[in-house]
């Protein structure tokens, strides 16, 4: 194992001019050398494909993995809203320094400002990239680029593609990619999942994959390996998130030294659709642009189960509205989220199962007309009555909060290294711009950031001292002990013959972290859960049925091997949430809260980055702490009102 | 409700495979398609029988990876849906489902359920992009985009790639999906440099896999994104004009 090296590398000057100084004064690999370095890209959403693509256009050899089909499938397309960038194109006020001032207030000033300013001056050259590779982003009469207004902030700095925002970048990135395929700087190697990392010499020396079609375990060797593999919100079992993304690949990173950062920091979308009976498989969600022209209520008075247009206006609870005046409806996910979630433990619920609050359109569509309405919302409207059978133009939806992104993850420095060298994590998968909240349309950005703007630059400095370097070859006894292990791990997976399927012990640990490490976290529940994950996790290894072999497509088996990872993910998420004695973001422990039932953080003692270094299974392991300094934003208590 | 399901099952992509019946009761309305099958898997799974392999992922309707035809249609009866949004209320109790995969001699089958679409990707990459290194464009607003056409792009653009159009195809032609990536940047400002050179290798990419179009405008019935086949037209139109054009006058209006 690595010693641990815990040097964020934020580099020197003001805020303003760090970038700009870094870029200087990392060092470069020239344009004829490229070719003569290997990197791995493990994953093809936003950043992965962002980041494949320009590697191989600027000269490296790359290889692409995901296990997917396709590149096209990875879960950034199911993104909906929108990106922002602070172009100020509307001229109201917007600029560089307040988009990096909101996400950090955003982040309940958990994150590193360095990396958020960083992000925020990429923001507009990813606008100008994704116009030219033709992102058919929405255009005002003019032919000019239309912007909206996205939860939390009170500019209009977020560009978007109707509701398929995700789906139009994503495309953008997978054509780009395409490109670098097309050209043989970039090899894909599809329906290919990564199962291990191998460190050799205290550095990434390549990956373990396996072969989803045929089983086969195979490795690479690369000089640089890159993760783009994603969050791990289905950790919950429901939650916002494709059935089949996982924390593999950054729990595999984690087990062989690199640091896993603030994995109690997660994310709840206030708008989804309410699930509607046992079997739901995955919670939808829909755009919060939704909160833009949508008033959400409830009944003023509990059990009332009056259809809604038969309770009138003075009856109705436009609790945003009222407890945030100057928000109102678009306050951040977070407040929203417990805000509803009162609203139902007040027993003022709605729907069959009592399980939701409305979002009402009938105001909107009068101010408006139903058309305007209908283009900004058609596709979100018509799949909200695909699910539910019921018509939003003329019944309120019914949302509720779910599990949806994950702002911890690998530890990263200013490069978005791991501490591992050699090996980097981009996108979702790093822990670096969102502190404890991410704020709406920001996901998408910093995936891109990550894949066309900082990765491309930063691997340089750490490729350009090994120029000439052989690779580990895959025949190197690390490579053949990291595939004999995932073997043996995959057969044990079929040697239990027990009673129970892959998807009973997901729900099961799904329903635990949803309890005790969800929306609302106290003491007595984490230490519950840290009692319930690895009781649960001997049964699983006890009593876990999968059906078939491992010679050819097994999907239980495949799904069985991510579980695995997500029941120890989950004992350090309840790790990391017990030991973070106060509220931050997305963190919300009832014990520390303002009068007003606000998240109240505790600067003096929880300042910092909470990083886990691996220690073994089913153990918490140790905490490092890398202090978090405020030198241009001043930190405040949120407040919304 | 109570229903019989009849499975394409194969166990793999040599082998030849059969219909299996699986009666598949107490399904609730407000179930999606695919939790169903997820029902049908889990209860198959406890008599010890291998669980129908089906690919899906993001259920929302976007990824396009699901694909399943259903009673002889491509994601099944509803217009404009994916089969991960197609809900039991679409179908009536007592019902007999029929469920194969996609056909067509382009995807081939994997196993059961799941068919490999690579030549998609194939397509895509002879020229399905625009050519713009990163860091090289200039500020978006340079390049203004009439909003009838910003729109007209983002139509062709939904397309989700799942292939539901060559499935419904007679002659498993891939015009639909290839005519939508052609449509979305050749009517696009930015993609002009590019037109006809991207149009030709597209499409002779295309032949190379997939049947020719007749004209059955089966595709634009299955496709869930309701792309129309106005975009073939554009197509076509477009790789007429690839053959004459001299690429020198790309800059000239005519």
């Amino acid at each position: 194992m690595p010693p641990i090296t815990f040097d964020s590398k934020i580099p020197e000057g003001s805020i303003q001019e760090k970038w700009d100084n870094h870029k200087f004064s990392i060092k470069l690999v020239n344009p004829n050398n490229k070719r003569r370095f290997d990197i791995i890209v493990v994953g093809t959403g936003l950043a992965g494909a962002s980041a494949a693509a320009t590697l191989g256009g600027l000269g490296y050899n790359v290889k692409v993995f995901t296990f997917h089909d396709s590149p096209r499938r990875a879960h950034s397309i199911a993104a909906q809203g929108g990106i922002n960038a602070a172009k100020n194109y509307h001229g109201d006020g917007d600029s560089i320094y307040r988009l990096f001032y909101d996400t950090v207030k955003g982040g309940d000033y958990r994150s590193r400002e360095a990396n958020v300013y960083r992000l925020a001056q990429v923001s507009n050259n990813i606008i100008d990239q994704c116009t030219a590779q033709g992102v058919p982003f929405a255009r005002e009469y003019g032919g000019l680029l239309d912007n909206r207004s996205f939860g939390g902030a009170q500019v209009s700095r977020t560009f978007y593609a109707r509701g398929q925002t995700g789906q139009q970048l994503l495309l953008g990135a997978y054509q780009a990619l395409a490109e670098q395929i097309h050209a043989g700087s970039c090899t894909l190697y599809n329906r290919t999942e990564l199962l291990d990392i191998v460190v050799v010499d205290d550095r990434a020396a390549g990956i373990v994959v396996r072969d989803l079609l045929t089983g086969e375990v195979a490795s690479h060797s690369a000089h640089a390996v890159v993760l783009a593999t994603g969050g791990y919100s289905n950790v919950f079992f429901l939650s916002t998130n494709a059935m089949a993304c996982n924390v593999t690949a950054a729990w595999r990173a984690h087990r062989r030294g690199a640091l896993f950062a603030n994995p109690c920091y997660t994310q709840i979308h206030p708008t989804c659709i309410p699930s509607s009976d046992e079997f739901q498989s995955k919670l939808t969600l829909m755009s919060e642009s939704l909160r833009n022209d949508g008033r959400i209520w409830v009944p003023s008075t509990a059990h009332d189960d009056r259809s809604p247009d038969a309770i009138p206006e003075g009856e109705r609870d436009y609790f945003l509205e009222r407890k945030y005046p100057s928000f109102g409806n678009l306050v951040p996910r977070d407040v929203a989220s417990r805000n509803a979630k009162g609203m139902i433990d007040e027993e003022k619920g709605v729907g069959p199962l009592h399980n939701g609050v409305y979002l009402d359109f009938a105001a909107s569509i009068e101010r408006l007309g139903e058309q305007t309405v209908r283009e900004r919302y058609g596709n979100l409207f018509d799949m909200y009555e695909r699910i539910t059978g019921e018509n939003p133009y003329q019944v309120p939806m019914r949302i509720y909060p779910a599990p949806h992104y994950t702002m911890g993850g690998l530890w990263v420095d200013y490069n978005l290294e791991t501490s591992i060298p050699g090996l980097y994590a981009i996108g979702e998968a790093n822990f670096s711009d969102h502190g404890a909240n991410r704020l709406g349309a920001s996901a998408l950005m910093q995936g891109l950031a990550d894949g066309y703007f900082v990765l491309p630059y930063t691997i340089g400095d750490g490729l350009a001292p090994r120029l000439g370097e052989k690779l580990v070859d895959t025949g190197h006894e690390a490579f053949r002990a990291a595939e004999a292990r995932v073997q043996e791990r995959y057969r044990g997976y079929l040697e239990v013959k027990g009673t129970r399927t892959v998807d009973h012990f997901h729900r099961e640990l799904g329903k635990i972290m949803w309890d005790y490490c969800g929306m609302e976290r106290t003491r007595s529940g984490l230490e519950k859960a840290i009692s319930e994950i690895p009781a649960l996790y001997d049964e699983f290894r006890k009593d876990l049925r999968v059906l078939g072999g491992d010679t050819s497509l097994n999907q239980s088996l495949e799904r069985a091997g991510r579980l695995d990872d997500f029941f120890q993910l989950g004992l350090l998420m309840c790790e990391d949430a017990l030991q973070r004695e106060e509220s931050c973001g997305g963190h919300f422990r009832a014990e520390h809260q303002t009068p007003d039932g606000e998240a109240q953080r505790n600067d003096d003692d929880f300042a910092f980055v909470g990083a886990w270094e691996h220690t073994g299974e089913m153990q918490a392991g140790t905490l490092h702490k890398e202090p978090l300094v405020f030198d241009n934003v001043h930190l405040a208590q949120r407040n919304y009102a | 409700m109570d229903l019989t399901l009849q499975v394409w099952r194969q166990d793999g992509p040599t082998t030849s495979g059969r219909f299996e019946t699986y009666a598949a009761p107490g399904i609730s309305e407000d179930m999606s398609f695919l939790e169903m099958l997820d029902v049908v898997n889990e209860r198959l799974a406890a008599d010890g029988k291998e669980p129908i392999t089906f690919d899906h992922d993001c259920r929302e309707g976007i990824c396009g990876t699901c694909s399943l035809m259903i009673n002889g249609k491509a994601h099944g009866p509803e217009r404009g849906t994916a089969t991960c949004q197609l809900h039991m209320r679409k179908f009536n109790d007592g019902d007999t489902i029929v469920i194969e995969p996609w056909r067509a001699t382009a995807f081939p089958i994997i196993k059961d359920l799941m068919v490999d679409r690579s030549a998609f990707d194939r397509i895509v990459e002879a020229g399905g992009y625009i050519t713009v290194a990163a860091g090289s464009a200039p500020d978006a607003n340079l390049i203004p985009v009439p909003k009838p056409v910003a729109d007209a792009a983002m139509d062709a653009a939904a397309c989700i790639g799942c292939g539901a159009c060559v499935a419904a195809c007679p002659n498993s032609a891939a015009q639909l999906f290839t005519s939508a990536k052609v449509a979305h940047l050749n009517l696009l400002p930015q993609g002009q440099s590019e037109r006809y050179a991207r149009t030709e290798a597209m499409v002779d990419t295309m032949e190379q896999y997939f049947g020719s179009c007749t004209n059955h405008g089966e595709c634009q019935e299955a496709c869930p994104k309701e792309i129309p086949i106005d975009f073939i037209a554009t197509m076509n139109k477009d790789y007429l004009r690839a053959k004459l054009k001299n690429r020198r006058y790309l800059s000239r209006t005519p």
